[in-house]
């Protein structure tokens, strides 16, 4: 039977906190650009234009159909060799997932978008709305409200994913706990504070998501 | 027919043709509308008379033609480029249009969906459009609707808010896509009665409708169509009550049957 030994890891609390830090920054980070980039290549799909729709496309099945895994270690080893494009390990990390994430959120919202009645449009359209003012008046506020649940599980991935960095050697979570667990030969402990970690950061998120769907619903009374 | 109607013509349609794929839906079609008529067009199912009516403010966009509405033109045909969105938005602030599924905005209230154009559209300020929308809902009869969403309103109550909220723009046309027939038989009379009322205003309105005893009551001039080609136009005491055209015929005795 093992033995398990959790009091001896309270000394490395602080290098535990630096990765915990890392991790929620490295999230917003890419939760926030990959929003951003989402609702721009998103819109930018619905163009009917092929020359804006189609390099769009182009992007998102290359993002979604690789592994993000593999897209950070190409923004980190071999684009610098190809392009000459030098970027630190947290650049690159943060390009690559914002650039995933991106990917997926914009087609949750390209999504949303399509999946509001056509009449809807027309309604707006009648009215003399530009198609500006009807994305913004209109559409988007629906959509949103659609939008809501898998954009949140896609932002909860986001934070499962930046895990990855340790790989380049970020300071995250993981990687804080790798040290430790070197130093310490404690790996079940500290991998099991680490699961520990993002399971209490992530179950309040999904509640949080779940009451807000919550309200959008009743605040429409849909 | 109480109201008047004016030598002024206000909707003048030249030569539209429409065609969705090989499917020619509008053959040349040419019409006048004049300030003030109510105009019904009636039809069997696929004749064109929706694609006629939603050419008129553009939502379908013709071939060819020429589409005139007030004091705004449209010229369509191999050289003249497609409108650009913001010319297609002007056109479209001219006519006000129902349709046959209401298409309420369900996030907003019965009054902001009565407010919305009026604020985003015209940019009038808030205080003013809340004061007119609420004005509108009286007329068609849900002043006491006016905090509630569509969700919660019956089909006759949806399409009178859709009513107001055409009517919010002050449009010089009111285009009524069919916008009975969705409806339960019971709620049909208070959309008519608000109809019938705009009539007595001398509102400009064009209705595609299935409502053959309506349109011998209310309108100046009823259009018979079939498979694009207005087959039989004038009043309807000739149109409804004696048409000369074996199709007409054939069609209306269905209803009266």
């Amino acid at each position: 039977m093992y033995h398990w030994d959790f009091a001896s890891l309270w000394q490395y609390r602080s290098i535990i906190a630096v990765g915990f830090g890392y991790t929620l920054i490295y999230t917003i980070g890419c939760v926030v650009l990959g929003l951003l980039l989402g609702l721009l290549v998103g819109l930018g799909r619905l163009s009917s234009n092929p020359f804006v729709s189609g390099p769009l496309r182009a992007y998102v099945e290359l993002f979604r159909c690789t592994p993000v895994l593999v897209q950070l270690v190409w923004f980190y080893y071999a684009l610098p060799v190809l392009a000459g494009i030098e970027m630190s390990a947290g650049t690159a990390a943060l390009v690559s997932l914002t650039l995933y994430g991106g990917a997926f959120y914009s087609e949750i919202i390209r999504g949303g978008i399509v999946s509001i009645e056509i009449g809807q449009t027309e309604a707006g359209c009648a009215l003399g709305m530009t198609r500006f003012q009807l994305m913004r008046r209109v559409i988007l506020p629906q959509a949103f409200k659609r939008m809501t649940p898998p954009l949140v599980s896609q932002s909860i991935m986001q934070l499962k994913n930046t895990s990855l960095l340790s790989v380049l050697a970020v300071p995250d979570l993981l990687y804080q706990g790798q040290i430790i667990a070197h130093e310490t030969y404690r790996p079940l402990e500290i991998y099991t504070i680490v699961a520990v970690i993002y399971f209490l950061i992530l179950l309040p998120a999904t509640i949080w998501a779940k009451r807000l769907e919550t309200r959008l619903t009743l605040q429409q009374g849909a | 027919m109480s109201h008047a109607i004016s030598n002024e013509v206000m909707i003048e349609i030249k030569n539209l043709k429409k065609a969705f794929g090989d499917h020619v839906v509008l053959k040349d079609i040419s019409m006048q509308v004049n300030k003030g008529s109510v105009v019904a067009m009636i039809g069997p199912s696929g004749s064109g008379k929706s694609t006629l009516l939603r050419c008129i403010n553009l939502l379908t966009v013709p071939e060819q033609g020429s589409i005139r509405v007030g004091a705004q033109q449209f010229e369509f045909g191999n050289k003249s480029a497609l409108p650009k969105d913001r010319a297609l938005a002007k056109f479209r602030t001219n006519t006000g249009m129902v349709f046959q599924h209401f298409n309420l905005f369900p996030h907003m209230t019965a009054l902001e969906n009565v407010m919305e154009g009026m604020l985003t559209v015209l940019r009038k300020p808030k205080a003013e459009a809340r004061a007119y929308a609420l004005e509108l809902l009286q007329k068609v009869g849900l002043s006491d609707r006016a905090d509630i969403y569509p969700q919660r309103l019956s089909g006759g109550q949806k399409q009178r808010v859709a009513i107001a909220r055409a009517l919010a723009m002050r449009p010089s046309v009111m285009l009524f896509d069919e916008a009975t027939s969705a409806l339960d038989p019971e709620l049909v009379g208070e959309v008519l009665n608000v109809i019938r009322s705009l009539a007595g205003e001398g509102m400009t309105m064009i209705l595609v409708t299935h409502e053959i005893a309506f349109a011998r009551e209310v309108a100046d001039q009823v259009i018979f169509m079939r498979d694009g080609v207005v087959v039989e136009a004038g009043p309807p005491s000739v149109v409804i009550d004696n048409p000369q055209q074996a199709a007409t015929q054939s069609f209306l005795t269905r209803f009266n049957a």
